[in-house]
């Protein structure tokens, strides 16, 4: 039971990190019709601006700003000197640049920081645990994490409903030429969508960087489980990026946690080790798949 | 017509002659590299008939030639282990029996992922065959009987009647046969009424569906055969490296066969294969000089799809024209 629930903690944990991937994605995907791969790449990017910084100057949250910062400045260069250019293309072509942009950074990082992982070390107020039900100690930055998952999820949900910039970003999702028809500046609106999502990218990275190992690659990992948010969810839909996120999230730690060891009550131990393990990677692909043949367009689309 | 003959048989001639060049020069590697090359050529032009002449943006095409090479890996482990794979399929090291399974196989998988996965379009097709892809990926990982994430070794290529496979020249020759063997058949099937439909279905698939024609169907069966060539060059992958590993069908690996197809040219019949030669020549002589090869890579990458249309194929029609 305890065990249960301290996996439903660490599911939220990890499904609100897909979500600050998902969110940024969804609303370039959506607003922009773009799909960038490189997007985890931003991820990679906070999580190594982060750890760099904290290491050297032993502060968390000089690393924490480092992180924001970075990642939303590579991300309007990446914005003006590439993506830009891909607005009119088609599907094919962006697939191809974005993945060529996964190479260049990755290959940049290693120049950079090498093939080592970094490890930072925690700040001291999170360094500890809190007893959340009596038995279960659970480490308080995990906890500062989905508490900052939900309080961008909250953000995000004024900023698109209430306000003006929200209003044109769902009116981008839902018909562009409309937007533009009527005289607003896409531009600066794409360029600013993206930015934010370059910003929420790298303070996923940053949220991860403690507890993941720092490394090349790592972006590469989660970039595939946010697009299968992404697509769940409804292209450029926030409030699916959500409910999509939190879902798998729960659904993925949850395989990973119990079926190796319920698979091992009817088979041999490694065996039903490494089966489980599959099995649990396939999971999210599994869900996308019978979602996609139940609801095309996902669970939210925001396009009719 | 003639004249693009006259071409093939020149490229076939000298790509028949880069054993003795090798041998004669002592660079042994060179018949390998272009033997790898000509199986990856083989894969790019199998994705190239549902990407280029069908427009279906398939992001899994490395699963089909995953499966194709762990067909003849399963089969050698059997033939290998002297047991039989479910109970009842028994093992074969011969070429004649692996090469139609694996084909056959990856068809069948093409078929399921296919079924499935055209009920959608654009990017919901691209990230459910990336899916798929992903699924078949893991499930070879978790194979513990088939090596699990290490893969299969294959000790020995499969044998041929009558041919030494056990040298490098014989086996190369073979590759170069199959090669040429389904590039005739590429050339047939996109000229064939067959392939006029999918190219129709690529340009209005509208209007083709009120001419009358099941267009789900005529994608499913361009899906099928696609998936039969990748299938196809992965099992002779595994017969030339005498390896299958999960690696085969990372996503990475899907997204490499696209490149091939784009640097290549997009709808041509030669571009795969040019754009697999350039891509793999490419990384392997840049990997001798820097481990960071990708970097280089990835910024010519970057300059071909920003800057042009059509790839290498274009750039010679270009040259061609102003020979002229």
């Amino acid at each position: 039971m305890i065990l249960l629930f301290e996996q439903l903690l660490n599911g939220l944990q990890y499904g609100v990190t897909l979500f600050l991937l998902a969110a940024g994605l969804t609303l370039i995907f959506g607003i922009m019709g773009v799909i960038n791969l490189a997007h985890g790449a931003l991820y990679m990017v906070g999580a190594f601006a982060a750890s760099w910084v904290a290491i050297q100057t032993g502060s968390f949250w000089g690393g924490l700003v480092a992180g924001l910062v970075a990642s939303g400045l590579i991300g309007l260069v990446v914005e003006t000197a590439v993506i830009r250019r891909l607005y009119a293309r088609d599907h094919l072509d962006q697939v191809l640049a974005t993945f060529a942009l996964i190479l260049i950074f990755n290959q940049t990082t290693v120049l950079i920081f090498g093939r080592q992982p970094l490890f930072t070390t925690l700040p001291e107020i999170f360094s500890g645990s809190v007893e959340i039900i009596p038995g279960l100690p659970y480490p308080t930055y995990r906890l500062f994490v989905i508490a900052v998952g939900l309080a961008v999820a909250l953000g995000l949900y004024f900023l698109i409903n209430k306000t003006r910039i929200g209003m044109l970003v769902r009116a981008g999702a839902t018909n562009r030429q409309m937007v533009r028809a009527l005289g607003v500046n896409i531009q600066g609106l794409y360029t600013a969508v993206f930015a934010l999502g370059a910003l929420l990218a790298g303070l996923a990275g940053v949220m991860a960087s403690p507890i993941v190992s720092v490394q090349v690659g790592m972006g590469d990992e989660i970039i595939l489980a946010t697009f299968v948010v992404v697509v769940i969810g409804g292209v450029g839909s926030v409030k699916g990026a959500f409910v999509a996120g939190i879902v798998l999230g729960l659904f993925d730690t949850m395989l990973r946690a119990f079926l190796p060891a319920t698979l091992q009550q009817v088979m041999p131990g490694p065996e039903a080790q490494a089966l489980g393990v599959g099995i649990s990677s396939m999971g999210i692909y599994l869900m996308m798949a019978l979602v996609l043949l139940v609801r095309p367009r996902g669970l939210f689309a925001a396009r009719g | 017509m003639k004249r693009d003959n006259l071409v093939l048989l020149a490229v076939l001639i000298l790509l028949a002659l880069v054993p003795f060049a090798a041998e004669f020069t002592g660079q042994s590697s060179w018949t390998k590299l272009v033997g790898q090359a000509l199986i990856y050529g083989m894969a790019a032009a199998s994705l190239n008939f549902i990407l280029g002449y069908g427009g279906m943006v398939s992001f899994g095409h490395a699963a089909f030639f995953g499966i194709g090479g762990y067909v003849v890996g399963i089969l050698y482990h059997h033939f290998d282990a002297g047991t039989a794979f479910l109970g009842i399929i028994p093992g074969t090291d011969q070429m004649l029996v692996t090469l139609p399974a694996a084909v056959l196989v990856a068809g069948l998988a093409a078929a399921l992922v296919g079924a499935l996965s055209l009920r959608t379009g654009g990017v919901q097709f691209i990230m459910i065959t990336l899916a798929f892809a992903q699924m078949f990926f893991f499930l070879f990982i978790s194979l513990k009987t088939y090596g699990g994430e290490d893969g299969i070794m294959v000790r020995r290529t499969n044998a041929l009647p009558g041919l030494n496979m056990k040298d490098k020249a014989t086996l190369y020759w073979v590759v170069l046969a199959f090669a040429a063997a389904y590039y005739l058949f590429l050339r047939r099937l996109v000229r064939s009424s067959f392939g006029q439909i999918i190219a129709g279905i690529r340009q209005n698939e509208r209007r083709m569906a009120a001419m009358g024609i099941s267009t789900l169907r005529y994608k499913l069966y361009a899906f099928i055969l696609s998936g039969m060539g990748a299938g196809l060059a992965g099992a002779l992958m595994v017969n030339f490296l005498r390896f299958a590993s999960p690696d085969m069908m990372h996503w990475t690996r899907s997204g490499e066969l696209m490149v091939m197809v784009i640097l290549g040219g997009v709808g041509t019949l030669a571009g795969p294969f040019i754009g697999a030669g350039a891509l793999f020549t490419l990384e392997t002589t840049l990997a001798r000089y820097t481990e960071h090869w990708m970097l280089p890579v990835g910024i010519l990458l970057l300059v071909v799809v920003l800057t042009s249309k059509g790839g290498l194929m274009a750039l010679i029609a270009k040259l061609k024209g102003g020979a002229k």
